[in-house]
């Protein structure tokens, strides 16, 4: 990223905002140990539904568990949760994009034909289908979210590469005798970067929201696991007893994924400045 | 016309074709043996066998393939393992529910996001844009499931006005269809402020103020309309997304609907009912897109032209 590019993202003061609480979470994330004031797991029933206060910041839950602590650790599942499934989605998406793109014909009308196959199941539809298959847990709660991230990574790396391969450096590297993997690598990839990364960054957020809505339903992180959107499951049997169980993870998911959607927006904005004209 | 209609009808089907090959493919790409999964660990080799012969899977893949797409042409998507009722009976009792939230967010989502969106273009840069800008990023970034908590809290459990759960009564349903509604009013808040800054930009708007027209006329007669395309669109495509999306807020609101039906199966391991539902929705979103695309053609020709 040139200096450029992290000027203009710079300008946008809102995308800084939303930049600045992704890495407060992630620091949270990182150093949950350090920073949770209790053990997210540990019961203590003479300590069940505790309001705020100096003890217990965010209060306890029906099981006398510290809720600002849950709420720490469930960073580290549900930020975890959402890079490993962004990742894996981002391999197998530039793979399947980037064949389809370069190679054309049959193998491009074969693979988006699979993409669009999967993109017609609506919203979080996929993701339970995948779950129905694989059973819930975190690993096959990551998958789901990969696979359901998939088509949309696929979709924009092909465009790109596309675009790419008729132009006049490409035809060059080929005169010269480079290898498709030597072009591929070299140079396709690294030149359809910043759509990638604006869609990555977006997608992040939608892995949380999708991989926290699986744990709400009980399809995704099983409890007692402090996974986010399991916390969210929890509290709303505690709806009227103790409602910080619910709205802290609530809140915790709506500002991660806000500050996502806004960082996607000012990195397409620096990138593409062309964009927003 | 009636080509660019044959046309659209001749590109879903092979998306239709895919979908059925996946749902099909659900029971069998369970890892291990789906029969013994459905009936438990516990269950005995008869047991077993007998839920193999239920699933059909003694027969050979392509045997059971065509007859669970000759079945589900007729209606028939096979019966239930948990009531032993047929799927399409179980479907079709809870459809009406979900469609009525669906419809109703579809409602809510288009009046006050063009509410909101009209708000803000006529108040550019101002605090009204500001706000409803700031109201319509909330209302995209919070998960509906807890949307959905944070106003039974309020109107129901604080402020006793609404019920919490259920669907007895058409009172019932509004809690379900703002929070259903409210995602896909943020979007189309987004969508129609910009439609209208574009077009209120534009030489005839100019035109019209200069005649002398009331800023009324102006925003709502001549600006409203010709924005209001692209949102048509997005109104339509939501609507097939907002039918996935009563999974979710029929599970925060235990609202017996489709939406809910799917995730019980899933819990329970009823395959037949997952397949169904999972088949039915998918297939709803891509019928409803088909016709939003014939739709839009019909209301703008330069659509069947690209």
């Amino acid at each position: 990223m040139d200096q450029q590019v992290i000027k203009r993202f710079l300008k946008r003061k809102v995308s800084v905002f939303g930049g600045l609480i992704i890495i407060m979470f992630i620091l949270t994330a990182i150093f949950g140990p350090l920073v949770a004031p209790y053990d997210p797991l540990q019961q203590n029933l003479a300590n069940s539904y505790k309001g705020i206060s100096s003890d217990h910041l965010l209060g306890t839950d029906n099981l006398g568990r510290d809720t600002l602590s849950r709420l720490i650790y469930g960073a580290r599942i549900s930020l975890g949760i959402s890079l490993a499934s962004i990742g894996l989605a981002l391999i197998i998406g530039v793979s399947l994009g980037v064949t389809a793109g370069y190679y054309g014909g049959r193998v491009d009308n074969l693979i988006m034909r699979f993409v669009d196959i999967l993109l017609a199941f609506p919203g979080i539809l996929l993701a339970i289908a995948i779950v129905a298959i694989l059973g819930n847990g975190l690993v096959n709660t990551m998958i789901a979210v990969a696979i359901f991230s998939v088509p949309d990574f696929a979709r924009i790396v092909r465009s790109s590469v596309i675009s790419l391969k008729e132009t006049e450096f490409i035809e060059a590297c080929r005169a010269a005798g480079a290898s498709d993997i030597r072009i591929i690598t070299k140079h396709i990839i690294p030149n359809s970067l910043s759509p990638l990364i604006v869609q990555a960054t977006l997608m992040l957020g939608t892995a949380i929201l999708i991989a926290s809505g699986l744990s709400f339903l009980g399809l995704g992180v099983q409890p007692p696991n402090p996974e986010w959107g399991a916390m969210l499951s929890q509290g709303r049997e505690l709806l009227r007893s103790s409602p910080l169980v619910a709205i802290a993870p609530g809140a915790a998911i709506t500002f991660v994924v806000l500050s996502f959607s806004l960082v996607g927006d000012g990195l397409r904005d620096a990138l593409d400045p062309k964009l927003k004209n | 016309m009636l080509r660019f209609i044959i046309n659209r009808i001749f590109q879903v089907i092979p998306v239709l074709l895919g979908i059925t090959i996946l749902v099909f493919s659900m029971l069998h790409l369970i890892p291990g043996d789906p029969a013994r999964t459905m009936v438990g660990i516990e269950a005995s080799a008869e047991q077993i066998e007998q839920a193999r012969e239920e699933l059909g899977l003694n027969r050979p893949l392509h045997e059971q393939f065509f007859s669970f797409v000759g079945n589900a042409i007729k209606g028939d998507l096979g019966e239930s393992i948990r009531t032993s009722l047929p799927v399409t009976e179980e479907i079709l009792n809870r459809l009406p529910i979900t469609i009525n939230i669906a419809i109703g967010a579809t409602i809510f989502a288009t009046f006050f996001g063009m509410l909101f969106g009209i708000i803000a273009a006529i108040n550019h840069n101002k605090f009204g844009d500001g706000l409803t800008m700031v109201i319509s990023l909330l209302s995209v970034s919070t998960p509906s499931y807890f949307l959905g908590l944070l106003l039974m809290l309020v109107f129901s459990l604080h402020l006793g006005w609404l019920p919490t759960i259920g669907i007895s009564t058409p009172i019932h349903y509004i809690l379900p269809i703002v929070t259903l509604g409210a995602q896909a009013m943020g979007l189309i808040a987004r969508m129609t402020r910009s439609g209208m800054l574009d077009v209120l930009r534009q030489d005839y708007i100019r035109t019209a103020r200069a005649k002398g027209l009331p800023e009324r006329v102006v925003i709502y007669i001549h600006a409203f309309k010709n924005a209001l395309i692209p949102v048509v669109t997005v109104v339509g495509l939501r609507f097939g997304g907002l039918l996935a999306g009563t999974v979710l807020v029929e599970s925060v609101f235990a609202v017996p609907g489709i939406g809910r039906f799917m995730v019980e199966a899933v819990l329970i391991r009823d395959y037949p009912v997952v397949q169904g539902t999972v088949l039915v929705v998918a297939v709803s979103f891509v019928l409803i897109n088909l016709l939003v695309d014939i739709i839009y053609g019909l209301l703008d020709p330069r659509v069947r032209y690209t």
